[in-house]
């Protein structure tokens, strides 16, 4: 099979297909899910029926329909946090290789002072202080994750500010903005895609890992960190409960990675080569 | 070399102490003071004045960050606003299991991880390579909570081989201690060894593309002979810097892992501390993961230095 002119080996199709299955699941969860996220049906811990067809939770509810909303809250949350962690990154990382000076030695220490201490405890001493809203969840982890974009942007963005093309277009006159969005963007989205692959996945990742230590998502909304959490004593019952939600966190990381490492390997042998 | 090293260790040191202007500062600036953090919904104006008092809130942010960093220079990291007992008592117990666990993993991940990622090397593009290759892969993308339950069903429930839950007290004897802890230490192992291994691989084909292994080939030497004797030496710094950068990733996991296995460590009590509003505790946890994190950070970079000669060896 051929994609835009390159061949997809077998990993990244099997990873587009657990993208888009996924997708398709958070859009659209109130067609898809058999029952509401929140009706409770029977007992608590029914066995699975072909009604039900994980069975229902600790509270009677549809297992199987919460994990359907599960990903629309997981995937949303994180969908949000990287495109505002780029937005941040490349309007921060693009002022600072074009402007120079004062402003990317600015940008560039408060990065590296970001980047001084592990992502998670940094996040706890926020959280431990501003509580856990999703706003306030969205901008911390955004603003967190923006770093590495921003170092990603800028050392993008000076490789090609040094190239002929974009001093042409400074001699022509052409004003700082217009070399942004015309000459230097252009070029930089091809990795910058990859790079939002994963990012998207550390995002993903980080939100589940923070809502399963009860400081992320908050009850009555969960994502599938959270419904780890809720069903996690289960497992000493030898239920399967806990390992569904943890299960599709697991594979969708690993849809997501199988792509990215093929975007990573056609964008270094060069734009239109097959393999 | 010594200015080298002289020269990191001061960037150590510097490093912390803007960790620890971020550990402050993002606990202070932030809208919203301590003292309405604390008490929540309960606040009055008079109640949150009294409150600001207590805690010294008062006075000007530089003032009490000078004071706080020299507190905890000293070991003081003051009162818990939960429990009111002093920090580092609540701490020092719980400190000691994490760095338990964190030793136990890594003494156990470190060789396991070399010695697989040699066997790769060795068997390059072999079945036994591809298959390594693919299963780290799948091990890198899965969160250490699936890990850790899928071992509990298993290895705790299925086939009570292990408690799953790692309930230790000060005073259990080491051997049971070792047994208790030994799930997570699992989880931790199953978690790390996949990077180390692929990185130790790496590392060691790199050297093996080398014109001196191609003579040590040429003498005839087998193939084990030449990537342990020849090729591994040189690619132990390598090895060591990318292991001391993925122990620095143990600290994030451990946190987890201690949630899973209901472990008392650290982790468990900075993430209490955070749904308490604890601030003081969130400080000094979070002072002292970020120490372990540059320190780890340091000693990747020491060995940097010291594996290469021409650093080693001043002109």
């Amino acid at each position: 099979m051929r994609l835009f002119g390159h061949r997809v080996p077998l990993t990244a199709l099997i990873g587009l297909a657990i993208i888009a299955i996924n997708v398709v699941a958070a859009v659209g969860a109130p067609l898809i899910a058999p029952y509401d996220q929140a009706a409770v049906l029977g007992d608590a811990w029914a066995d699975p029926t072909p009604q039900y067809v994980l069975g229902l939770d600790d509270l009677g509810r549809d297992l199987f329909s919460r994990l359907i909303y599960g990903a629309r809250m997981s995937i949303g949350l994180a969908f949000v946090v990287t495109c505002l962690s780029f937005a941040i990154g490349i309007v921060t990382g693009f002022a600072g290789a074009v402007l120079r000076g004062w402003v990317d030695m600015l940008l560039s220490r408060i990065v590296d002072l970001l980047l001084s201490m592990p992502t998670l405890i940094f996040a706890f001493i926020v959280l431990s202080v501003l509580g856990t809203a999703l706003p306030v969840l969205i901008v911390t982890i955004a603003i967190l994750d923006s770093t590495k974009v921003f170092r990603l942007a800028r050392a993008l963005a000076m490789n090609i500010a040094a190239l002929e093309y974009v001093e042409v277009a400074r001699v022509r006159g052409e004003g700082l903005w217009w070399v942004i969005r015309r000459e230097i963007f252009p070029n930089a989205v091809a990795p910058l895609v990859a790079e939002f692959g994963l990012r998207f996945s550390f995002a993903f990742l980080f939100i589940a890992a923070l809502s399963f230590l009860g400081l992320g998502v908050q009850p009555p909304a969960a994502d599938w960190g959270s419904m780890v959490r809720d069903y996690r004593d289960m497992i000493n019952l030898d239920a399967m409960a806990p390992l569904y939600p943890a299960g599709a966190i697991a594979i969708l990381t690993i849809g997501v990675n199988f792509v990215v490492d093929w975007m990573l390997a056609v964008h270094s042998r060069g734009h239109g080569e097959g393999a | 070399m010594l200015r080298l090293i002289a020269q990191r260790l001061g960037l150590g040191l510097l490093t912390l102490l803007a960790a620890s202007v971020l550990i402050f500062a993002g606990t202070e600036i932030l809208p919203g003071d301590l003292a309405s953090a604390v008490l929540q919904n309960t606040a009055t104006p008079e109640s949150l004045a009294e409150m600001r008092k207590e805690l010294g809130l008062d006075r000007p942010a530089a003032v009490r960050y000078v004071e706080w960093l020299g507190n905890a220079a000293v070991g003081d990291f003051g009162r818990s606003l939960a429990s009111h007992r002093d920090v580092v008592e609540e701490i020092a117990p719980r400190l000691r299991n994490t760095l338990f666990l964190a030793s136990y993993a890594a003494l156990v991940a470190v060789p396991l991880a070399v010695a697989l990622g040699l066997m790769a090397a060795i068997w390059q593009g072999g079945v036994y390579d591809r298959a390594v290759n693919f299963v780290t892969l799948l091990t890198i993308s899965v969160p250490e909570y699936l890990v850790g339950y899928i071992l509990i069903k298993y290895l705790s429930v299925h086939l009570g081989w292990f408690p799953s839950l790692a309930n230790v007290t000060p005073d259990t004897p080491l051997v049971q201690r070792i047994g208790l802890t030994f799930l997570p230490m699992l989880t931790l192992v199953l978690v790390v060894v996949a990077h180390m291994m692929r990185m130790t691989r790496a590392s060691v084909l790199q050297i093996m593309a080398s014109p001196y292994i191609e003579m040590a080939f040429l003498k005839g030497l087998p193939k084990w002979r030449v990537v342990v004797r020849h090729a591994f030496p040189n690619a132990l710094a390598p090895i060591i810097n990318v292991i001391a950068l993925d122990l620095a990733y143990l600290i994030v996991g451990v946190v987890i892992v201690e949630a899973v296995f209901v472990y008392p460590g650290l982790g468990q009590l900075m993430v209490d501390a955070v749904s308490k509003h604890d601030v003081p505790v969130v400080q000094a946890c979070g002072l002292i993961f970020a120490g372990a994190f540059i320190l780890l950070n340091l000693i990747a970079d020491m060995a940097a230095i010291l594996s290469n000669p021409r650093l080693r060896h001043p002109r």
